[in-house]
């Protein structure tokens, strides 16, 4: 498969989830009640901040598989992985805003304050922010090493999202779980390496 | 007022056809008949058709209503659960209740009572009159509804046991029943089976305090905590414990689920409090669903849900602040 043949079917399958949202909301606009339940704002954000941090972990996923199954090209789609992730972060801030807050800012200042979950779940995407503004080759080139320094953030970025998603669940732990363990895997084959490469140099 | 004051002459509530039954009682009729005829089925269990029969008077008005605020319709308020038992996102109880059974159906009612014992649903409510009681609900997650429930005083239940002097508290507890309630097989739960909340016992004898066995006027559908619940219109949803199985008078306060596992996030008595707020968000508003794209609908929280006259005296001298 030609390279931009393969981006393209692999910005269609990232896209999706918006194109069946976007249906959907469609749908319910015209017979509301019929898509969505009781709170469709809730579900949209939820819906969004869960495709943030499943490509999130995609995102950090394929450096580590393109080296497990020896496809060293599959590191060209990376970006695309993370601004996707950007993207769903962004809406899914922009639902909270709308849809939960209202646009009303006082509550947005007094979540923020007020609830460790927004304000971690807020950090993660300030973070993020750099990370899409510096993604492009030109921005890679220009600050050369420290541009993977800079990108290591996706790590913290990764644990903050988790910290998100176990200080607003409940009682239900399984999705929370289910990341944490996803992240430490990734981070663990991270460390692993370093250890590798550290002991290399040393000798 | 919630409670009618009823003058001497007016008819009790027991007194009156209900105009269903008034409307349906041929078509009752004929359905018995040929229900007995294909076999006979439960006549006692409490379908649609046990509803009808028995009637219903209708509740006083929703007090303080503003003009804005309408009943939540019956697909919402059926459809969007809080009943970890069946799961933890708002559509699982109405994807996964229809696995419990409720009939039978039996409470067993220990502790501090004269005349303890253990009796089916349809004894239980052989002697009590059905009611319409349209109340606010409001979850400790923010969001609120407007429900018209069919009931009867908590009171009128408690009552039958005699309940001795030394009854201070009264805990309710759901079934646990695992092979039909898949929340609670769940790996990742961190709640300890069975749901049990409690109260005091002056709240559970307050006039608003009931029990529901319908709304909208239909039986309750499983998702909404058939066959039994509790509803407590002035304190946060969790409260108003579902599938009710187990009733104990006891001396000192019960341990109540949600408060054991994070007292500091749940009280014991967990008044709607819009002062008070939840470690993890702000109680100031709520959003009153449904709600739209367009509009989270958030309206002010009122001080216990909008029924501070009626029972701002049950906590006369505690610090709200602290017991919350």
């Amino acid at each position: 498969m030609k390279w931009a043949t393969a981006k393209a079917l692999l910005f269609a399958v990232l896209a999706s989830p918006l194109g069946v949202l976007a249906y959907d909301v469609y749908r319910e606009v015209l017979m509301p009640g019929t898509v969505f339940g009781a709170d469709p704002g809730e579900e949209i954000v939820r819906h969004m901040g869960e495709w943030a941090i499943r490509l999130l972990m995609a995102t950090l996923a394929v450096s580590p598989a393109s080296r497990l199954f020896k496809r060293p090209q599959w590191v060209r789609f990376r970006r695309m992985f993370g601004l996707f992730a950007f993207a769903y972060a962004v809406l899914h801030f922009i639902g909270y805003l709308g849809m939960l807050a209202g646009f009303d800012f006082g509550a947005v200042v007094d979540d923020f304050a007020k609830r460790p979950y927004i304000t971690v779940g807020i950090a993660a995407l300030v973070m993020l922010v750099p990370l899409a503004a510096t993604s492009t080759r030109g921005w890679q080139r220009r600050l050369r090493r420290n541009w993977r320094r800079l990108h290591r953030l996706a790590y913290v970025i990764g644990v903050l999202a988790c910290i998100h998603l176990w200080w607003l669940s409940k009682a239900g732990f399984g999705e929370a779980v289910l990341y944490t363990a996803i992240l430490i895997l990734l981070l663990g084959e991270r460390i692993a390496r370093m250890r590798v490469r550290i002991a290399a140099e040393a000798r | 007022m919630h409670v009618r004051v009823r003058a001497k002459s007016d008819p009790k509530p027991s007194e009156i056809t209900g105009e269903r039954v008034y409307r349906s009682r041929r078509e009752f009729m004929a359905l018995a008949a040929s229900s007995v005829a294909l076999g006979g089925i439960n006549a006692l269990a409490l379908t649609e058709d046990w509803l009808e029969a028995r009637g219903f008077a209708d509740g006083p008005a929703f007090k303080g209503q503003d003009p804005g605020e309408e009943i939540t319709p019956f697909q919402y308020a059926s459809s969007y659960n809080n009943f970890y038992e069946f799961g933890t996102d708002k559509g699982d109880p109405a994807q996964y209740a229809g696995e419990m059974t409720v009939d039978p159906w039996s409470v067993e009612v220990t502790g501090e009572v004269a005349k303890p014992g253990r009796i089916a649903i349809e004894d239980l409510l052989a002697g009590v009159d059905l009611e319409e009681r349209i109340y606010r609900l409001r979850c400790v997650e923010a969001w609120s509804m407007v429900i018209p429930w069919i009931g009867f005083p908590v009171k009128r239940l408690l009552d039958r046991f005699e309940p001795t002097d030394s009854a201070k508290y009264v805990e309710f507890t759901t079934l646990h029943r695992p092979e039909e309630m898949r929340g609670q097989r769940s790996f990742f739960s961190s709640i300890d089976w069975p749901y049990v909340e409690g109260l005091r016992l002056d709240e559970a004898y307050h006039p608003l305090a009931i029990f529901a066995v319908g709304m909208y006027g239909k039986v309750l559908p499983n998702q909404n905590g058939a066959p039994l619940r509790l509803v407590l219109p002035w304190k946060y949803g969790f409260k108003s414990i579902k599938s009710i199985v187990g009733i104990r008078l006891m001396r000192r306060q019960p341990r109540t689920t949600w408060n054991v596992m994070a007292p500091d996030e749940y009280g014991f008595y967990a008044n709607v409090n819009p002062n008070v707020d939840h470690p993890r968000w702000s109680q100031k508003t709520e959003r009153r669903l449904p709600s739209s794209f367009f509009s989270p609908n958030r309206i002010d929280t009122m001080m216990f849900n909008g029924y501070a006259e009626e029972v701002a005296s049950l906590y006369a001298g505690m610090n709200l602040l602290r017991k919350y």
